[in-house]
């Protein structure tokens, strides 16, 4: 994965609460076998009247989704954040994401940013009223920084560690093999084998 | 017994502690926890991609032997492999071409085990107490019911499993729901987990690992304790477990893969031992009276947006109440019971096991399907779907005028062609109600099996304890 430092651009405002990973991704867009190509079909159900956030001109190329709590909610499909990511964003901030979604995210390179209720309401606003506003979300300092705004953002240690670095994470593992054999000669005879 | 790399905490620990301090292989300060997978079910729509990635990185399987795969989410319900569209059947393809490849055993369509991942999983004896069980599907909480550590992942995270049989996890907080008194008649399970996401909304589990006891839940059966387990998720939380006990013990022994003479009392023996300790403390407890429940049905576009089918539609207390109830076409005030349902669906890893189908055949025995209502059953894995044949219980629906199909996710998530057409209001024994879920501006009521069938013989939403 290349190394993520910092990521910004223009904001798109998507204020409702608990969205929900059918809504990302329909379900008939989960068929491909590949990563990529996921993006002409972000939320595909809500952009067919014409009038959604994200079809605005103002919001063309929008870097970072501003949104509601619950982000990400129902399944785990990680073709979510694969549509999110090929439409163009690479950040998301909100104000809670939903477990395995966030998991995802970061699996995905896409920075999914928590802030404060107050804090993403003014980025909702900002984003409305200015849409040509610029953020930029500064992983190293654990910032998200405007115009006149400085918000600092907790996260994970060790998933922020992966992202600066660019870490395989497979690789990490691996390197635990030993653990992992002696592990292995450990577990309970009874556990079930498949074949 | 499993060596606790963990030292057990002084004031005693939860089932959820227990359970992943047994499967830690690595601890190191300001890194997640090394997990050990014991048991990793694959399927066809959320591993192409993780197949993909080792294969161009140069990695096999770690464990096959700990690896089963089934066809479930988008494999037809009557016709065979060749019913699917062509990028179903591919899907389903690539999935046979990985396993044959890797080494993993494989239920594929047309098989006598093909079912849904979250069925056939505890109907071999595969999934067992104690075990640590991942799946790329977020219904994976559903094999908590047998005192498992059980969650579901994304695909990034399956690749990392099918490599090293490990996954890194950051500990999760631990949250109990305790259920007391007795469910009445006409009361099940599925009203247990919607009252509570009714009462938590759809976040509050958030962060956490969730233990369900108490007496309502110590009284249910395997079935009732994995549809409680399943919808876990649906109010936030990563996983639901219930500590095994005799009901546990007497489900499992004699199945497939469930341990044998000897093995089997040195199982017993450690399953005995997951329970809470006295002492434990929890972050957070919730707690529902089980005897003052009745049957519940989805009004909204979440799970959360629930009520006893004897209320009536509420009047919107936000924005995304507002939207919900735009999209259902329900005006506030109506009552829940005159809703008329075009649709019913009895199916889903929530819903289709056995004692599912009994429940709902109970209901429309001798009576028939209302004239303007489509219905169908679908088993969650053909092993369901003998068993109910073997009862007759297929005769059941199909002389009330039900359609009997083949296993799969089928209408729970549509991504076969049993789907709702826009503007369909559908009964549903599945998890979600989310928009578009069950097809494309389709409208999807969740509620238990004898709900289901009620509305389905009575042609709208009704409270089938009138049909008792």
């Amino acid at each position: 994965m290349e190394p993520i430092a910092r990521v910004g651009g223009r904001m798109a405002p998507l204020d409702r609460a608990d969205v929900d990973t059918d809504q990302i991704i329909p379900k008939q867009f989960l068929k491909r076998i590949e990563r990529t190509g996921y993006g002409p079909f972000l939320f595909f159900d809500w952009r067919a009247d014409g009038n959604f956030v994200l079809d605005k001109p103002e919001h063309a190329g929008a870097a970072v989704l501003i949104t509601g709590g619950n982000f990400g909610c129902g399944s785990s499909r990680e073709h979510a954040p694969w549509a999110l990511r090929d439409f163009g964003f690479k950040a998301i901030i909100a104000p809670s994401f939903a477990d395995i979604f966030r998991a995802n995210c970061f699996k995905t390179g896409l920075l999914a940013v928590t802030l404060t209720e107050r804090q993403v309401r003014h980025l909702m606003d900002l984003a409305s009223e200015d849409p040509a506003a610029q953020v930029t979300v500064d992983l190293e300092k654990q910032e998200v920084r405007g115009e006149g705004f400085t918000y600092k953002f907790e996260v994970d240690p060790f998933s922020r560690d992966c992202l600066l670095h660019g870490l395989d994470e497979i690789g990490l593992v691996e390197m635990h093999d030993a653990e992992i054999a002696a592990f292995e000669t450990h577990r309970p005879s009874w556990l079930p084998a498949v074949k | 017994m499993p060596n606790f790399r963990s030292p057990p905490g002084k004031a005693g620990r939860t089932l959820a502690q227990k359970l992943w301090d047994s499967h830690v292989v690595r601890v190191a300060p300001g890194e997640p926890d090394l997990l050990y997978v014991d048991l990793h079910l694959v399927h066809e729509v959320t591993s192409p991609q993780a197949f993909e990635g080792l294969r161009l990185a140069g990695r096999r399987v770690r464990r096959p032997d700990l690896s089963l795969a089934t066809m479930d989410h988008n494999v037809p319900t009557q016709g065979g492999v060749r019913a699917a569209d062509d990028l179903s059947r591919r899907q389903m393809e690539v999935l046979a071409e990985n396993c044959r490849r890797e080494g993993i055993p494989l239920y594929q369509i047309g098989s006598r085990r093909q079912g849904i991942v979250h069925v056939i999983g505890p109907e071999l004896g595969l999934t067992q107490p104690g075990m640590l069980i991942v799946c790329g599907d977020s219904h994976t909480s559903t094999h908590g019911a047998f005192g498992a550590l059980a969650f579901g992942i994304g695909t990034s995270e399956v690749e990392v499993v099918l490599a090293t049989q490990c996954l890194p996890q950051k500990r999760l907080g631990d949250l109990a729901v305790t259920v007391t008194g007795e469910l009445p008649l006409g009361v099940t399970a599925k009203d247990i987990v919607l009252g509570l996401i009714g009462k938590t909304g759809i976040s509050q589990g958030q962060g956490h690992l969730v233990e369900y006891r108490g007496p309502a839940i110590e009284a249910l059966s395997m079935e009732g304790r994995m549809t409680v387990c399943n919808m876990t998720i649906e109010w936030g939380a990563k996983a639901g477990m219930i500590a095994p006990d005799d009901t546990t013990f007497t489900y499992l022994q004699g199945r497939p893969s469930a341990p044998k003479g000897a093995a089997w009392e040195k199982a017993l023996e450690y399953w005995k031992s997951l329970s809470t300790d006295a002492e434990a403390a929890f972050d957070g407890e919730i707690e529902i009276d089980a005897s003052r429940l009745e049957p519940h049905v989805t009004w909204g576009t979440n799970p959360g947006q629930v009520a006893p089918v004897t209320g009536r539609v509420p009047q919107p207390l936000n924005d995304t109440d507002v939207r919900a109830l735009k999209y259902m076409d329900l005006a506030p005030g109506t009552a829940l019971a005159d809703i008329a349902v075009d649709r019913v669906f009895i199916g889903s890893c929530t819903n289709a096991r056995i004692e599912d189908l009994r429940a709902a055949a109970s209901v429309i025995r001798g009576k028939h399907v209302h004239p303007k209502v489509r219905a169908m059953v679908v088993p969650g894995s053909m092993t369901v779907k003998r068993a109910a044949e073997d009862e007759g219980l297929d005769l059941v629906f199909k002389a009330a005028g039900f359609e009997w199909r083949n296993a799969g996710c089928s209408m729970c998530l549509g991504m076969n062609t049993d789907i709702l057409a826009p503007g369909e209001r559908c009964a549903s024994t599945s998890n979600r109600n989310f928009e578009g879920r069950q097809g494309s501006g389709g409208r999807t009521h969740l509620m238990s099996p004898p709900m289901a069938a009620a509305a389905a013989v009575t042609g709208h939403l009704v409270d089938v304890r009138e049909l008792l």
